[in-house]
C-alpha cells in the first residue's frame, strides 16, 4: 500500500467486521516527535492471545477469509520507519491501533488522501458512526458523524452523493486550513 | 469554508434527493478487504462514487464487502440491478467507472469484457 490512508482505511474495516458501533480515527502530523495514526473501535475486541498472533503475517481469524495480512502489514511499516504499532483490546469492549512512525523518516509512506478513505468509509458502512480527529500538535480539527446525525435527523443518509461529497469537502477543506496556518 | 453549523443549504438538497431514494434501485457491491484495497478498491469506490454524483444518480446504491477468496481477480465489483442477474466484474480500474455507470447501470448494457461471474437472479 502507497499511502497510510489506505492502512487506515484497512484497520477500519476489521473493527467495521468486529461489530464495531463507533470508529474513531485520529491522525497527529506531530505528536511528540512521530505521525502517528489510531484506529479505535468498539467492536468484540481480541484476547490477549490473540492480541500477540495478530501480528503474523500468517495468522487468522478466518476459517474460510476473513481478517488477513493488514495489521502485520502495519506492524512492518512502523518499525521500518523507527517507530512500532500499538495493540491494546479487551474482548467485548473493543480494539485501539497506535501506529507511530519517526516524524522525518523518509521511508514512511505519504498520509494520502484521507478526505477519500472518509468518504469510502461513510458509504461503505452507513450506519456506523465515525469521527475524525486530524491534528498537527494541538492545531487541528474534528469530523463526527454523529454530530451530522443530530443536524440532519432523517436526511443523514451517507450512501447519498449530496452526503457523501460533503464529508469528502469538509475533511479535505478542514486539512488544508490546517496547513495554511501551520505555513502562515 | 464547511462548517458542521453551516448545513441549511445541505439540508435542503438532502431533503429534494431524498424524495426519489429508495431501496429497489440498483446495487453496485466493491471488495473491500484488504487483497481489494492493496488492488486499488478504494480509488474504484471514489471513482463509481464521483461517476453516479455527476450523473446525479438518485436511486444507485454502492456497497462494501470483505474479502470473497478471488483476491487474484481484485478490484472485484459486482452490479445487481433489480429483476436482472448478479454480475461479478473483475481487475476493475478507476477508468472503468464510467462504463460500469453509464452502459451497465444506467443502460442495462453488461461490460463483457470485465465480466467474471454471473450469477442467475433468483426467482421467486
Amino acid at each position: 500500500m502507497k499511502e497510510l490512508s489506505l492502512n487506515i482505511l484497512d484497520l477500519a474495516q476489521n473493527g467495521i467486521k468486529a461489530g464495531a458501533k463507533l470508529i474513531s480515527l485520529e491522525v497527529n502530523e506531530d505528536e511528540a516527535g512521530y505521525f502517528v495514526f489510531r484506529v479505535r473501535d468498539d467492536g468484540c475486541g481480541m484476547t490477549p492471545d490473540m492480541v500477540q498472533k495478530i501480528r503474523d503475517p500468517f495468522f487468522t481469524t478466518r476459517t474460510t477469509r476473513k481478517v488477513g495480512m493488514g495489521v502485520s502489514l502495519v506492524d512492518m511499516l512502523t518499525t521500518q520507519c523507527g517507530g512500532h504499532l500499538d495493540i491494546t483490546s479487551v474482548p467485548g469492549k473493543g480494539t485501539l491501533m497506535e501506529a507511530y512512525f519517526a516524524k522525518d523518516n523518509i521511508d514512511r509512506p505519504p498520509l494520502g488522501d484521507l478526505p477519500v478513505t472518509m468518504k469510502v468509509l461513510v458509504v461503505g458502512a452507513p450506519d456506523l458512526d465515525f469521527t475524525l480527529t486530524y491534528k498537527h500538535g494541538a492545531t487541528g480539527f474534528m469530523f463526527d458523524t454523529r454530530k451530522l446525525r443530530s443536524e440532519l435527523g432523517q436526511l443523514a443518509d451517507f450512501t447519498s452523493p449530496v452526503l457523501y461529497e460533503w464529508v469528502e469537502a469538509f475533511v479535505r477543506e478542514n486539512i488544508k486550513a490546517i496547513h495554511e496556518k501551520l505555513e502562515g | 469554508m464547511k462548517t458542521v453549523a453551516d448545513l441549511k443549504a445541505l439540508r435542503e438538497k438532502l431533503q429534494s434527493e431524498m424524495q426519489v431514494r429508495s431501496d429497489s434501485g440498483t446495487k453496485v457491491v466493491v471488495g473491500m478487504g484488504t487483497c481489494g484495497i492493496a488492488a486499488g478498491a478504494r480509488e474504484v469506490m471514489a471513482a463509481l462514487l464521483d461517476e453516479i454524483a455527476k450523473r446525479k444518480l438518485q436511486d444507485v446504491h454502492v456497497e462494501q464487502t470483505g474479502c470473497i477468496g478471488m483476491c487474484e481477480k481484485e478490484v472485484l465489483v459486482d452490479v445487481i440491478r433489480p429483476g436482472e442477474d448478479r454480475i461479478t466484474y473483475g481487475k476493475v480500474k478507476p477508468s472503468d467507472a464510467v462504463r460500469i455507470i453509464g452502459d451497465h447501470v444506467v443502460n442495462g448494457k453488461i461490460v463483457q469484457e470485465l465480466v467474471v461471474g454471473r450469477i442467475e437472479r433468483q426467482k421467486k
